[in-house]
């Protein structure tokens, strides 16, 4: 069936041990975090030793898929199963950070103001919290996390933001490089980009550094706090995992692992790119500008 | 066809056909096989009921007479919302996704799901999220008890087991997301060459709707109960007023998520119905491109009805309305379906084998759960009914009478297509009618005790209710006979029962009875040519 004329027909692999692998590794990585959580000893170096397991499996799992690949069990159908997917978790990526965007337009839009006696919260704001003035930034009729100072948007935000719709445009250089077989200049374009994600990344290092060191903005300063570090951190997270994305593909463009039709890994990749540099064009407006 | 292609290929497809894979671990632990896998979620699922269904036991033993008799008020807590957790996201929802997973593939001719071994995963997930989630039942502080929408603040006030239920929920949110993309990529992409998406059965037209809604929601849950676990843990103010959040914007993401998990337990269940009346009715379903349009502008109503859920806790008039009307306007999408059921029916050549007996109660007592749904979308008659015992009626209705009736339903059609045997049709029907009897008798004075005044998530009442609740423990206790009644009625005919034809039910279209019962192992392994009388919609030459 890895001949060619096999290829008409549908490959669906034999049995996998990485699912089973996977499942122990997320069961341990989040036992581990909720005995971490509840200040269990063990509960810290579970959690590690489940994402190790994640890890392992991820290596095990990707690596029998390329190799698949590579051998040429898989058509033009087992290919367009791949896209769907990697579409549809996008989308479900997008819905997550939809979340924690609706929180922050609630807050601003609702909770807030009405705290300030806006509307029906006039009472509210008479006999709990006299003398608080709706505002944004705000951490809350408590001041919870004492006072803070937001990081300006057009210093470090504004160069991360240029930083990321760079990395779009050299991967989408890398990507025609890749199509019209120039190798040189895909290892170059992709490799840049993968500077890129990391030069974004340390940025925002220096930018946490500086808002829990001097400005007192924490996760802890209200809701500012809570959704600036929530939304932030967690497309952090995202950039990270896709720099690594990127410099896995950088090594198997260096393998020589995609052809100019067949390089489904690599579209997968660019477009989790696109999709971290489109929500941070989000952040950078609702978080940082407006 | 099918058995041709596999034939073909046999000398390196060493699993093909009737060669299931050897041994325990190979054939369930690292399957990548639809069939198997739609049977593993199946057995996980009729387990999970089983949990749940003691637990139920527990909450009407204590309900039965006024007064505290059994058990501390604060684990009656625990039994209302893990038995929640347990049949919502452990019951309803794996036994759906286990028949899809059965089913889809023969139903649009695919050799199996599109992301087979992700498939395996999406499974195995599930038994080790429940494993952290009744663990908590066994920690000190016991499970979560405050109900399992997790409301804060008072959510975030049970002991250690916040962390673990947030940790299950989203090891479960993972599985139904990978589930989801499978169903959708399969769909999508797997058809049979000539299976149009306005030819393909209605079960998979609905499967697809509801995969939509999974992929679009269980992340927005996930996102939620993150901020619960920040707020508990790190610190956040996201639901707490002090530093300028809600507790009511907890409220706005979980029914953002809630709602349209409404329509993910029950839009298959449409599905399946759809499928079993005209097979008994012997007569196409009526007016099918209404039904998968009416599914489509159910789905999309969903997005946007979540506050009436919260009508009594404080919204801007004008959300009130907006909220009320958006949901009245369900009822059209679904009248229409309930209308088409019927007209199928109508001058229909009828019979009454258990899977039709199950699907026609469901019907009927599906639609009393959608009338009560009507009644609480008035945002006035909603802040008499919120919170009582009349929302408890309405949503057993809709997900017992309703989701769980066309699983039965499903499992009684198909099973002969599964295992190649008949079941007794004798004690289908005693089955069937045992449970009319007192799922009622369960569910129905409920709404008296509603209207009267009842609260839900209480274990001790004013004796003014004792009759009515007696009445329905009593129902209670009769339901809990169900599944031991269910599983003796297939493990008999799995072991005695006469072998089924390759069509089962006189009146069946669709691909997978095309195929052998029992269906082998693998099938379709090649595209099947769809002739005309194989589709249950329209024809293959347009």
């Amino acid at each position: 069936m890895a001949t060619a004329e096999g290829k008409h027909i549908y490959y669906v692999p034999h049995g996998s041990k990485w699912p089973a692998v996977g499942t122990i590794g997320l069961f341990t990585t989040m036992i581990g975090a909720a005995n971490w959580l509840n200040e269990v000893s063990w509960g810290k170096p579970a959690f590690y030793v489940g994402v190790a397991i994640l890890l392992f499996m991820m290596w095990g799992w990707f690596g029998d898929v390329i190799r698949e690949s590579i051998k040429g069990l898989y058509n033009h159908q087992v290919d367009t199963s791949f896209r769907m997917g990697m579409m549809w978790f996008i989308f479900s990526e997008i819905m997550f950070f939809g979340a924690f965007f609706g929180a922050l337009f609630y807050a601003r839009m609702y909770s807030v103001p009405w705290l300030g006696g806006e509307g029906d919260g006039a009472l509210t704001n008479f006999y709990l919290h006299q003398g608080y003035a709706a505002a944004w930034p705000t951490n809350g009729p408590d001041s919870i996390g004492g006072s803070f100072q937001t990081i300006p948007a057009w210093g470090v935000p504004l160069l991360n933001t240029l930083i990321l719709l760079t990395s779009g445009v050299t991967i989408t250089i890398a990507h025609h490089a890749l199509r019209a077989g120039h190798r040189l200049q895909l290892l170059v374009f992709l490799g840049l980009t993968v500077a890129l994600g990391a030069l974004f990344l340390f940025f925002q290092a220096e930018e946490y550094i500086e808002a829990y060191k001097h400005l007192n903005l924490t996760l802890g300063s209200g809701v500012y706090g809570s959704t600036f570090f929530m939304l932030t951190g967690f497309h952090g997270l995202h950039v990270t995992l896709g720099t690594i994305m990127l410099l896995v593909i950088w090594f198997r463009c260096l393998k020589g692992h995609f052809t100019k039709d067949n390089h489904f890994g690599f579209e997968a990749v660019a477009w989790y790119w696109h999709f971290v540099d489109v929500v941070w064009l989000g952040l950078f407006m609702f978080v940082y500008v407006l | 066809m099918a058995t041709h292609a596999a034939a073909g290929h046999h000398a390196d497809h060493h699993d093909d056909h009737d060669h299931k894979p050897q041994g325990f671990w190979n054939r369930w632990v690292f399957t990548t096989n639809h069939k198997d896998i739609g049977t593993l979620y199946l057995v996980f699922a009729f387990i999970m009921f089983c949990i749940g269904g003691a637990m139920s036991g527990v909450i009407r033993a204590e309900l039965m007479k006024p007064g505290l008799q059994l058990v501390e008020p604060y684990f009656f807590n625990q039994m209302t919302t893990v038995h929640a957790l347990v049949m919502i996201f452990g019951g309803v929802m794996p036994a759906f996704v286990g028949l899809g997973n059965w089913m889809i593939p023969l139903q649009i001719g695919a050799p199996d799901m599109a992301l087979p071994r992700m498939n395996n995963w999406s499974f195995w997930i599930m038994p080790f999220a429940f494993t952290v989630l009744l663990l908590t039942l066994f920690l000190p502080g016991g499970a979560p008890a405050g109900g399992w929408t997790l409301y804060p603040p008072l959510s975030l006030q049970g002991g250690s087991s916040v962390a673990f239920a947030i940790f299950a929920i989203h090891m479960m949110g993972i599985s139904s997301i990978m589930g989801a993309i499978n169903i959708i990529a399969t769909i999508l992409n797997m058809r049979a060459p000539g299976m149009d998406l306005l030819k393909m059965p209605l079960f998979v037209w609905t499967w697809l709707i509801t995969a939509f809604l999974l992929i679009a929601v269980m992340p927005v849950l996930a996102g939620a109960v993150t901020m619960l676990l920040t707020d508990k843990f790190f610190h956040t103010s996201f639901f707490n007023a002090a530093g300028g959040g809600d507790p009511v914007m907890f409220q706005h993401i979980f029914w953002f998520f809630g709602h349209p998990e409404v329509y993910i337990m029950i839009l298959p269940a449409f599905g399946v119905v759809s499928e079993i009346i005209p097979t008994f009715s012997r007569k196409p379903l009526f007016g099918y491109q209404a039904m998968v349009y009416a599914t489509a502008s159910i789905a999309f109503l969903s997005f946007i009805v979540w506050a009436h859920h919260m009508f009594t806790v404080g919204m801007p008039l004008g959300g009130e309305l907006f909220f009320m009307y958006a949901t009245m306007m369900i009822a059209v999408p679904t009248g229409v379906k309930v209308f088409n059921w019927v007209s199928t029916m109508w001058k229909g050549s009828m019979s009454f084998e258990t899977p039709m007996l199950w699907a026609v109660g469901f019907v009927i007592l599906f639609t009393i759960g959608g009338f009560s749904g009507l009644m609480l979308a008035i945002v006035p008659a909603d802040f008499q009914y919120h919170d009582t015992y009349f929302v408890v009626a309405h949503f057993h209705y809709v997900l017992v009478t309703g989701a769980l009736f066309s699983i039965i339903a499903a499992v009684y059609y198909w099973w002969p297509k599964w295992t190649g045997k008949m079941y007794s049709e004798k004690w289908g029907k005693f089955h069937f009618w045992w449970t009319i009897v007192f799922v009622n008798l369960l569910f129905f004075p409920q709404h008296f005790l509603g209207l009267a005044g009842m609260p839900r998530r209480i274990p001790d009442y004013n004796v003014a209710f004792a009759d009515w609740n007696f009445v329905s423990s009593i129902g209670a206790f009769g339901m809990l006979c169900t599944p031991v009644f269910m599983f003796l009625i297939l493990w008999h005919s799995k072991k005695h029962g006469p072998a089924a034809t390759q069509q089962v039910w006189e009146g069946a279209h669709g691909l997978e009875w095309t195929v052998p019962s029992p269906a082998p192992h693998h099938t379709f392994t090649e595209p099947p040519v769809i002739r005309a009388q194989d589709l249950a919609h329209g024809d293959p030459t347009h």
